[in-house]
């Protein structure tokens, strides 16, 4: 079982309120990704669930029971750390036995651990090197290794990525999840990366100044974000914002659509504007278009390449796929 | 750009090198060759090199007259144990500095340092009469005792800096693992502190052992390390250049050896964090 619940959750340090009232649910074997921009409380939320952090105000519940009192150790929890963290003066084998080390189990059980996890992992070979000999995958391999011989409630990953390289990234990316899947253990993990939150997480969070903006599937975020920073920060390229007004659509403040969302014809109807430039990637065509009061547009055409810059399109949105939101940036839902 | 390292300049180095090594040691080496010499040669002019009579009479001498064992057994207890106990206290003290600092953090530092600028015989007066009024005159336990808090500092700044070096993350990692904190200390941290604990532990012996200044005042016989077995041959008969150059050889002797064998981690504790 690893279900957590936040309730009315509250950090500060010192004047500066990190988190503000962080209300959420994880169900028990969820995959669920912390994602923001840089200094948006994502990680100081993760260590407040580990209990590396304490508390200002508010519950943290751990299948039912308040933990803001328990220490990380007895939260049940593990965690994986951007550094990886390993202990450089242990061998692989006794940087994942540690953990069950400390909680006492008689030896035959350690190792017996220790071998399934590491032949889990591939890490059997290595179980005698020290982790200065490991290569950054490898490293990423033993402390996850270190987070799952201890059969936690949950695993919490804190940008365990960001230090590979990028085609080992998205080996990793995949490895975490399969293993997370095949273990069927709650996760909580901490990224900037929208492409990491979208590919691996069931359920998203999406926090920004220390608010929790919005939570819900990956589509759910695509296709009905909650709010002008959600819309703005799931997708890619960015999603494209209009003035309600301009755009001919009286009671919105902004609209919003997405760049896959609007179909570009060399004549017709629709917004008139100018290419002003045109970024052929093969198979996507990225154009950026003045559309004079619209503002500047992007749209994702595919297998478009007989425009260039100079010319003249006329943009049409998918009417069923606008976003509208009030002034105050929240969506207004029909 | 790499810099082109020409033969010639590799000798102009070499050669400047050994001279200034020489230079730094020629005091010793002289110290040494005296302690052969008699009396009469120690101080004749033009002074003699190698070529004079060797001797060691003057080691005879000093043995006679004086009982090396036992002050090298002083020595060795007093700069023991005053850096065995300022270890003690200066681990937890410098791990919570390092690990749990608060904002006065900074100021306990620069406070304990700061007893480090007040010239000692300033105080000389005051812990003479608290030294006799306790009958901690001439005791080892008392040189210990005000050893380990003159070096004190010196230890703690030491530990600190290397703590700090340790990532905060193994730490928490360890922490997350269920080690209490008695066990991060012992399982994790104290492993990963081991060369600079090490040369901590050398370097503080050293300071022990060559400290004059506390050992000279508040000790005469019963407790007094080799620096006062050293001082005892300056004496008001007149100076004896080359039972004093045996005495001192004899004294440095045993640090000698251990700096010799341990130089790798005392050049690596005292440049330590300098590079990457």
């Amino acid at each position: 079982m690893g279900q957590i619940t936040l309730q009315g959750v509250r950090k500060s340090f010192g004047p500066v309120n990190i988190i503000k009232d962080a209300n959420l649910d994880i169900e028990d074997g969820a995959f669920v990704v912390f994602v923001g921009p840089s200094g948006c409380g994502k990680t100081t939320l993760l260590r407040l669930i580990a209990g590396l952090e304490d508390v200002t105000g508010g519950q943290i519940l751990i299948d039912g029971r308040n933990v803001v009192d328990v220490p990380p150790a007895k939260r049940g929890l593990s965690m994986v750390f951007q550094s990886y963290a390993l202990y450089p003066h242990m061998s692989v084998r006794g940087n994942i036995a540690f953990g069950l080390k400390m909680a006492g189990l008689p030896r035959p059980e350690i190792d017996r651990k220790v071998e399934a996890a590491a032949a889990t992992l591939n890490l059997t070979p290595y179980l005698d090197r020290k982790p200065r000999d490991l290569s950054g995958g490898q490293r990423q391999r033993v402390a996850i290794g270190r987070a799952i011989v201890r059969e936690p409630k949950a695993f919490l990953f804190d940008e365990p990525l960001s230090n590979l390289d990028a085609a080992l990234r998205v080996q990793m990316r995949l490895e975490v999840t399969k293993l997370q899947k095949q273990l069927g253990t709650t996760a909580v993990y901490v990224t900037h990366d929208q492409v990491e939150a979208m590919t691996m997480a069931d359920k998203i969070v999406v926090l920004n100044a220390g608010r929790i903006e919005q939570y819900g599937s990956p589509l759910e975020l695509y296709e009905r974000p909650a709010n002008l920073f959600v819309a703005g920060f799931i997708g890619s390229p960015k999603m494209n914002f209009v003035p309600g007004g301009a755009a001919g659509e009286p009671g919105v403040a902004t609209l919003g659509i997405r760049p896959e969302h609007l179909k570009v014809a060399k004549e017709g109807d629709g917004w008139p504007g100018t290419v002003s430039v045109a970024e052929h990637l093969g198979s996507d065509t990225f154009l950026y278009v003045d559309a004079g009061k619209l503002g500047m547009l992007t749209v994702r055409a595919i297998g478009e390449f007989s425009l260039k810059a100079g010319d003249q399109v006329w943009l049409s949105p998918d009417p069923a796929r606008l976003h509208r939101f009030d002034k105050d940036g929240e969506v207004i839902r029909k | 750009m790499a810099r082109k390292v020409t033969s010639r300049r590799v000798w102009v180095s070499t050669v400047a090198a050994w001279f200034f090594g020489f230079l730094i040691f020629l005091p010793i080496l002289w110290m040494v060759l005296t302690s052969f010499k008699t009396e009469l040669e120690a101080f004749s002019m033009p002074p003699t090199f190698l070529f004079f009579h060797w001797t060691t009479e003057n080691y005879a001498t000093v043995q006679e007259r004086s009982d090396y064992l036992h002050h090298a057994l002083n020595s060795i207890i007093v700069a023991g144990g005053s850096t065995l106990i300022a270890m003690l206290i200066a681990v937890p003290a410098a791990w919570s500095m390092a690990f749990a600092p608060t904002k006065r953090t900074k100021d306990v530092l620069l406070w304990m340092l700061s007893t480090k600028m007040m010239p000692p015989v300033g105080v000389l007066v005051p812990i003479y009469l608290i030294y006799r009024d306790f009958g901690l005159l001439d005791t080892r336990a008392g040189l210990v005792f005000i050893l380990c808090l003159g070096n004190l500092p010196i230890v703690i700044w030491m530990l600190f800096t290397y703590f700090k070096e340790i990532p905060k993350d193994i730490l928490e990692a360890a922490r997350m693992d269920g080690a209490t904190i008695g066990r991060e200390l012992v399982y994790v941290l104290t492993p990963m502190a081991i060369p600079g604990l090490a040369s901590t532990l050398l370097l503080n012996f050293i300071l022990a052992w060559n400290e004059a200044f506390w050992t000279l005042n508040l000790s005469t016989l019963d407790a007094a390390p080799l620096t006062v077995f050293i001082a005892s041959y300056s004496s008001p008969e007149g100076l004896f250049w080359a039972k004093l150059s045996a005495a001192s050889t004899l004294a440095i002797a045993p640090i000698i050896v251990l700096g010799w064998f341990s130089q790798r981690q005392l050049v690596r504790g005292l440049t330590f964090g300098a590079v990457k």
